[in-house]
C-alpha cells in the first residue's frame, strides 16, 4: 500500500512538466555551509576496535568493485571477478564484495566468472559517462547489458537536460530505462560534480526516486569532484524523506574518490547518524570503488595482527 | 544492523594535575595568606581533582599591588610592538599545548573533548593571536592609546579558558595588567595558563590569577586599587557589580545572561535549521549565555520541524566527556544540575509538554538528558528565565512581525537566530531584533574578530573585534 | 660566500676546510629555477670583491612568474585572514632563526658593521610581525557599514587587487620586506624584481618564504636587471598593480607608469621612503579594492 503512494505521486507529477517543476522547487533548500559543517563534524567520529572491525567487514560487503576504462579486457575483468569473490586469499573469513561493475561489453565475462558466487554484476549504461546520446541508443545500451546478464544497471542522467530545467524529459528517460531494465536493479547516477549545488542534488535525487530508481548514485567517477561526504549527506536525507513520504526505500551509492578505509567508515557513520541502520546493508548502500578494497583489506589485517600492513601483501587486480 | 561505536577515550596522560594549587601572583605560585582551600571536581565522575587555594582579602591586595607595580614599571610603558610579541608567544604556546589544555578543560568542566579540542582551545589561541596584532596598532582602532591600569576580571565556568582569553588578551594588548578570578568549579586551565605566562617570560605581575568563590570575586571587583572591572556571569551578580562601582571611577563591562530566540521561518533549509537548533541549545550542554534556548518556529512548519528535531536529538551521544564521540557531556556542578531540574519541573507544572532524548545516563556524575518543552508560551517561566542547561522551550508564531515581537519580549538581549532562505527577510529581522549578536542560518559561531556582547540586561561592552579594545582604553 | 663565513671555516688546529657555496637562483611558483635564459651576473660586496653569481632574469622569467602569481591568487586570496596572519607570523619566526646568516649577508653587501646589519634584520623581522597583525584587522579599519537612506543593508569591505608587480628598493632586506608584506597580507600575489645590487639576501629570504607554509607562487622573486625586466612587468596585461619603490630614475618611473596605464594598473610611485619608520596603512591600502554590497531589508 505504501509503495502505491510513490506511484500515485509519480503519476500525479509525470503528466505535467509544470507540476514536476513546482514540486521539485518546493523541496526545502540546502544551506551549503551548514550541510558541509554537519558532514565535517560527523567525519570526526572516532571508530575503534570492535566497531572498526565490524565497519570494515561491512564496507567490504558494500563495495561495487569497478573497472571502467577504455583499456578494459576480458582478462582484466576475470581478475577483478576473482578478487571480488575472494578479496583476501590469505583470509577465508573475508567476505566477498557486493558487485562487480563493468562496461556492457564485458558483462558476459563477469557473468561467467561470478555465476553462483552471490556477487552481483552491474553494468553502466545509457551512454556512460556523458549521457549525451539519443534515448533509443541509451535504451539499447541498457537492454544489451541486461540481456548479457547484468542484474544491476548504473545509468547516467542527462545533466544537460536537468541543468536546462527540462526535468520532465529527465524523468521520462529514467522511467524508460527502468522499464528496459526489467528485473535488474536500476542505479541512477546524478553526476553531482556537474550539478554543483546541493539544491540541485536534492532535486535530482527526488526526480530519480519518483521516476523509479532503486538507487541514487553520486558520480561516474569521470568528473571531479566525485563522491563527497556532504553530497552523500544530502542524498541520504533525500532517501530518508522519500521513504517517510512514500514508504518506498531507495539505496545510495557514492562513487569515485573513496580510496581509504577511513573514508569508507566516515560514510558508514554518516548513514548511521542520518538515516539509521536500515541503510547499513549492502542492499541499500554501496561504494563505487576500486582501490578502496585493498585499503580495507590492509586495515582488516592491521586489526587482526596489531601491525601495520604493506601494499605488497595484497593482490593488485 | 546496529552500528555501535566502541569507546574512544582521549588519553588523560597528556595532563598532569597537581594535588594542590596556590595563587599566581607576581609571576609565581604562592600559598594563600588566609582561607581554606577548595576542591575542584570532575563533574563526570564526582571525583576530586585537586585542592585549589581560595584568595582572601590579603591575597587580593597582594595581587592588585603586583598588577599595579607591573603596570607602572613595565607593561604600561612598554612599546606596543613588544607587548605584541609577548601575546604572540602566548598564542603559540597555547597552540603547542592545545591537546593538554583541551583534555584538562573537559575533565574540569565536563564538556565533550570534541568541543574543547575543536572549539574552545583553537579559539583561545586565535583570540591571543588577534589581539597581539592590535597591541602596536591601537592608534588605528579609534579608542585612543592610553590604557586604564589594573583590570579586575571575573569569569564563568562554561568556557573557562576561552573566557580567560576574551578577558586577558585585549586587556594586555591595550597595556593594562590584570588580576583574574576563574570560576570556583573550573580553575585548572587558568592555572596552566599561569604556567604558560611563565614559559612566555611574561613580566611578573602582568597577569595574576586568584582562585576562589564568590567572595573572592566580590573582594576583587570592589578593591579600591582596580581601574576596570570586567565580568562575565549571571545578570544578578552583574547588577550587584554595577551597584558596587557606582560613585567610583572604575570602568565596567558586563557580559551577562540571555534567553535567545532562534526563529525558524517556513522557508528555512530544514535539515540545516534542525542542526542549528541542536547546536544552539545542546552545544556545551546548553551552558552558554547566548544559547538559542527559545525556539520560535512558524506554525505552518512546526510539526515537521519538531519531528525532525526529535529524530535528530535521538542520535545525540550523551556521556563521558573524554570520549571523542560524545556530543553532550556532563553538567558542570551539582548546583547547576539542581537548578536545571527545578526549572524543568516548573515547566511541567505549568503545563508544558516535556520530551527528552532517549539516552542512558551514567550513574555517577551530573547529567541531564537533552530535553525540549513544547506548548510553551511567553507566560511560562521556562520561556523567560535562563535555564543554562540542555533544555529548549518551543513556541510558535504566525507572522514575521509576531516572531520579532516575541523574540524581543524579554529583559535579555544577547543573541538571536534567524532561519530562512530569503536574504531580505534575514536583514529585516536582524534590524529589528534587540540583541547584540544575530546569527542567520547558523548559530553559536564565535571569532576573535567579531564583537560579542548584549543589549539590555544581557550586559554592556563588547568582547572581540576592534570594538573589544574600547573596554580597555581611556579614550 | 661572504668573507665572514670564510673566517668561520677555520678553527685553530684543524686543516682549512673548503666552504660549500650556495647557488643563488630565482624563486618562482614555490620552486627555485635558474633563469630560462641561462644567464647570471656577478654580485659584488661593498669592497668590490666577488660574493656570488646571481641569476639574471629575462622577460620570459617575468612571464613565468606572473603566471605563477596568477595561479596562486585564488587560493591565497581565498584563505582566511587568520590563516594569512599565521603564515606571515611564521615567516617572522623562520627569519628570526636565521638572523645571523642574514646579518652576514646584508653586511657583506653593504659593508656596514654587523651590529648595524643585525638591526636591519631585526627591523625586517618586526615588520613581518606588524603586517601579520594586520591580516585580520585592515578590513575592520578600511571597511565599514554605510547608513544609506533606504531599506538596504550596505557594507563596504576591501578585497585584494590581484597580481602586484614590485620593483624592490635598492636597500637590502628591510626595504624588500616593507614592500612585499603589505601587498601579500591582504591576499595579493606578487612578482618582485629584487635589488640588483643586493640580490643575495632577497634569495635567502625566498628560502625562508619557501619553508613558512606560504603557498608557492604567492611571492615570486626575480634577480637581475630591473631596467631590463621592469618594462615587461609594467606592460604585462595580467598584472593588476605596480609598486615602483625601487625605481630611482624619474624618467624610467614615468615610462613604467605609462606602460602600466595600458590596463589601468594601480601604481605606487617611487618616494623617499624611510623604511625604518612605522609604515602606516598606505602601502597596504594601495593594493586593495573596496567592494560595496547592497541588499534589501524586507519580509
Amino acid at each position: 500500500m505504501e509503495t502505491h503512494e510513490a506511484e500515485r505521486l509519480a503519476a500525479e507529477l509525470a503528466g505535467s512538466p509544470e507540476a514536476l517543476r513546482t514540486f521539485l522547487s518546493g523541496l526545502p533548500g540546502v544551506d551549503q555551509v551548514g550541510a558541509e559543517q554537519r558532514a565535517a563534524t560527523l567525519a570526526t567520529r572516532s571508530i575503534k576496535t570492535t566497531a572498526k572491525q565490524w565497519a570494515l567487514d561491512l564496507a567490504v560487503r558494500m563495495v561495487d568493485l569497478t573497472t571502467l576504462e577504455g583499456a578494459d579486457t576480458p582478462g582484466k575483468v576475470r581478475a577483478l571477478c576473482a578478487k571480488a569473490m575472494r578479496p583476501d586469499p590469505a583470509d577465508p573469513g573475508c567476505p566477498p564484495v557486493a558487485a562487480v561493475c563493468v562496461y556492457p561489453t564485458l558483462v558476459p565475462t563477469a557473468v561467467a566468472q561470478l555465476r553462483g558466487s552471490g556477487v552481483h554484476v552491474a553494468s553502466v549504461a545509457t551512454a556512460f559517462p556523458s549521457g549525451q546520446a539519443p534515448l533509443a541508443v541509451k535504451l539499447d545500451d541498457v537492454r544489451a547489458a541486461v540481456a548479457a546478464g547484468a542484474d544491476e544497471v548504473d545509468m547516467v542522467i542527462d545533466r544537460g537536460a536537468f541543468l536546462a530545467g527540462r526535468y520532465e524529459e529527465v524523468f521520462r528517460q529514467i522511467v524508460a530505462v527502468k522499464e528496459a531494465c526489467g528485473d535488474a536493479h536500476l542505479k541512477v547516477i546524478l553526476e553531482t560534480g556537474e550539478l554543483v549545488t546541493y539544491d540541485n542534488v536534492r532535486r535530482a535525487s527526488w526526480l530519480a526516486m519518483l521516476a523509479g530508481g532503486d538507487f541514487i548514485k553520486t558520480s561516474t567517477g569521470k568528473v571531479a569532484p566525485a563522491a563527497t561526504l556532504p553530497v552523500t549527506l544530502v542524498m541520504l536525507e533525500a532517501v530518508r524523506d522519500f521513504r517517510d513520504r512514500t514508504g518506498r526505500q531507495v539505496g545510495v551509492k557514492p562513487a569515485g574518490g573513496i580510496r581509504t578505509a577511513k573514508d569508507a567508515i566516515r560514510y558508514l557513520v554518516l548513514i548511521n547518524e542520518t538515516v539509521g541502520e536500515d541503510w547499513l546493508d549492502p542492499r541499500w548502500f554501496r561504494f563505487g570503488a576500486s582501490s578502496l578494497l585493498n585499503d580495507l583489506l590492509m586495515q582488516r589485517a592491521k586489526m587482526a595482527t596489531g601491525r601495520y600492513a604493506g601494499p605488497d601483501y595484497f593482490t593488485l587486480d | 544492523m546496529a552500528f555501535e561505536y566502541a569507546p574512544a577515550p582521549e588519553s588523560r596522560s597528556v595532563v598532569d594535575i597537581r594535588p594542590e594549587y596556590g595563587l599566581f601572583i607576581d609571576g609565581a605560585f604562592v600559598a594563600a595568606v588566609d582561607g581554606e582551600p577548595m576542591k575542584t571536581v570532575d563533574p563526570a565522575s564526582e571525583e576530586v581533582l585537586a585542592e585549589v587555594a581560595q584568595a582572601g582579602p590579603a591575597d587580593v591586595d597582594k595581587a592588585v599591588a603586583a598588577a599595579r607595580r607591573a603596570y607602572e614599571k613595565v607593561w604600561g610603558r612598554m612599546p606596543g610592538a613588544e607587548r605584541a610579541k609577548y601575546l604572540f608567544r602566548i598564542a603559540r604556546i597555547v597552540q603547542e599545548r592545545a591537546r593538554e589544555l583541551a583534555v584538562l578543560e573537559s575533565i574540569d568542566n565536563g564538556k565533550p573533548i570534541r568541543e574543547s579540542r575543536d572549539v574552545d582551545i583553537p579559539l583561545v589561541a586565535a583570540h591571543f593571536f588577534y589581539y597581539a596584532g592590535w597591541a602596536d596598532k591601537l592608534a588605528y582602532a579609534g579608542f585612543g592609546t592610553t590604557p586604564l591600569g589594573v583590570a579586575a576580571q571575573v569569569i564563568p565556568w562554561n568556557f573557562p579558558l576561552l573566557m580567560l582569553a576574551w578577558k586577558i588578551a585585549p586587556a594586555l594588548a591595550a597595556g593594562n595588567t590584570v588580576v583574574l578570578k576563574p570560576a570556583e568549579t573550573t580553575p585548572l586551565t587558568a592555572l596552566v595558563f599561569a604556567e604558560i605566562c611563565q614559559q612566555a617570560d611574561l613580566p611578573p605581575g602582568v597577569v595574576n590569577i586568584v582562585t576562589g568563590a564568590g567572595d573572592t570575586g566580590r573582594t576583587l571587583v570592589e578593591h579600591a586599587g582596580v581601574d576596570k572591572v570586567a565580568f562575565t556571569g549571571s545578570t544578578e551578580v552583574g547588577r550587584q557589580i554595577a551597584r558596587s562601582v557606582a560613585g567610583t571611577s572604575k570602568r565596567v563591562t558586563l557580559e551577562l545572561g540571555g534567553k535567545a530566540a532562534n526563529i525558524v521561518f517556513d522557508d528555512a533549509a530544514l535539515d540545516q535549521a534542525v542542526e542549528g537548533i541542536v547546536n544552539g541549545i545542546f552545544f556545551n550542554q546548553g551552558h552558554v549565555c547566548c544559547a538559542g534556548s527559545r525556539l520560535l518556529v512558524q506554525e505552518s512548519v512546526a510539526d515537521e520541524v519538531l519531528d525532525r528535531l526529535k529524530r535528530r536529538m535521538a542520535t545525540l551521544r550523551v556521556g563521558d566527556p573524554l570520549d571523542k564521540n560524545t556530543d553532550v557531556g556532563a553538567i558542570n556542578s551539582a548546583e547547576q544540575l539542581a537548578r536545571i531540574r527545578t526549572l524543568a519541573g516548573i515547566g511541567e507544572e505549568e503545563g508544558a509538554e516535556r520530551w527528552s532524548a532517549p539516552c542512558v545516563l551514567p550513574e555517577r556524575g551530573f547529567w541531564f538528558a537533552p530535553t525540549i518543552f513544547t506548548g510553551v508560551t511567553q507566560a511560562h517561566r521556562i520561556a523567560r528565565e535562563e535555564i543554562f542547561g540542555p533544555v529548549l522551550s518551543v513556541l510558535t508564531f504566525r507572522t514575521p512581525a509576531e516572531a520579532i515581537e516575541k523574540a524581543n519580549n524579554t529583559p535579555y538581549g544577547l543573541s538571536a537566530g534567524i532561519w530562512t532562505e530569503k536574504g531580505s527577510r534575514i536583514l529585516w529581522a536582524a534590524e529589528r531584533l534587540r540583541a547584540g549578536v544575530v546569527w542567520a542560518n547558523t548559530f553559536n559561531k564565535f571569532d576573535p574578530t567579531s564583537p560579542f556582547g548584549g543589549f539590555k540586561e544581557s550586559g554592556y561592552g563588547r568582547e572581540g573585534g576592534r570594538q573589544g579594545l574600547e573596554a580597555y582604553l581611556a579614550g | 660566500m661572504p668573507a665572514k663565513q670564510k673566517r668561520a671555516d677555520r678553527t685553530p688546529d684543524a686543516p682549512v676546510r673548503l666552504a660549500v657555496r650556495k647557488t643563488y637562483k630565482l624563486f618562482v611558483g614555490g620552486k627555485f629555477p635558474r633563469s630560462e635564459s641561462g644567464r647570471s651576473y656577478p654580485v659584488q660586496g661593498a669592497d668590490g670583491g666577488f660574493l656570488a653569481n646571481a641569476a639574471l632574469a629575462s622577460r620570459k622569467d617575468v612571464r613565468d612568474a606572473v603566471q605563477a602569481a596568477r595561479k596562486a591568487f585564488g587560493g591565497w586570496s581565498g584563505a582566511t585572514a587568520y590563516n594569512r596572519g599565521q603564515i606571515l607570523y611564521r615567516i617572522a619566526e623562520m627569519l628570526e632563526g636565521r638572523r645571523a646568516q642574514f646579518a652576514d649577508e646584508v653586511a657583506a653587501g653593504t659593508g656596514e658593521p654587523t651590529a648595524a646589519a643585525l638591526s636591519t634584520v631585526d627591523a625586517a623581522i618586526d615588520r613581518w610581525v606588524w603586517y601579520a597583525g594586520w591580516a585580520d584587522k585592515y578590513a575592520q579599519v578600511l571597511g565599514n557599514a554605510n547608513p544609506v537612506a533606504g531599506p538596504y543593508f550596505n557594507l563596504s569591505s576591501p578585497e585584494p587587487t590581484g597580481v602586484v608587480g614590485i620593483v624592490a628598493p635598492a636597500e637590502p632586506l628591510l626595504a624588500l620586506v616593507s614592500v612585499v608584506a603589505p601587498a601579500i597580507v591582504t591576499g595579493n600575489t606578487v612578482v618582485v624584481l629584487a635589488s640588483e645590487r643586493h640580490p643575495l639576501p632577497a634569495i635567502t629570504l625566498a628560502e625562508v618564504l619557501a619553508t613558512s607554509d606560504l603557498p608557492g607562487g604567492v611571492v615570486n622573486l626575480l634577480t637581475g636587471s630591473a631596467a631590463e625586466t621592469a618594462p615587461w612587468l609594467a606592460g604585462h596585461a595580467d598584472v593588476n598593480a605596480l609598486d615602483l619603490a625601487g625605481v630611482a630614475d624619474a624618467g624610467q618611473a614615468a615610462e613604467l607608469e605609462r606602460l602600466a596605464a595600458e590596463n589601468l594598473k594601480r601604481v605606487v610611485r617611487p618616494a623617499a621612503d624611510d623604511w625604518r619608520a612605522e609604515p602606516g596603512l598606505g602601502r597596504l591600502a594601495a593594493f586593495v579594492e573596496t567592494k560595496t554590497v547592497w541588499h534589501p531589508r524586507g519580509v
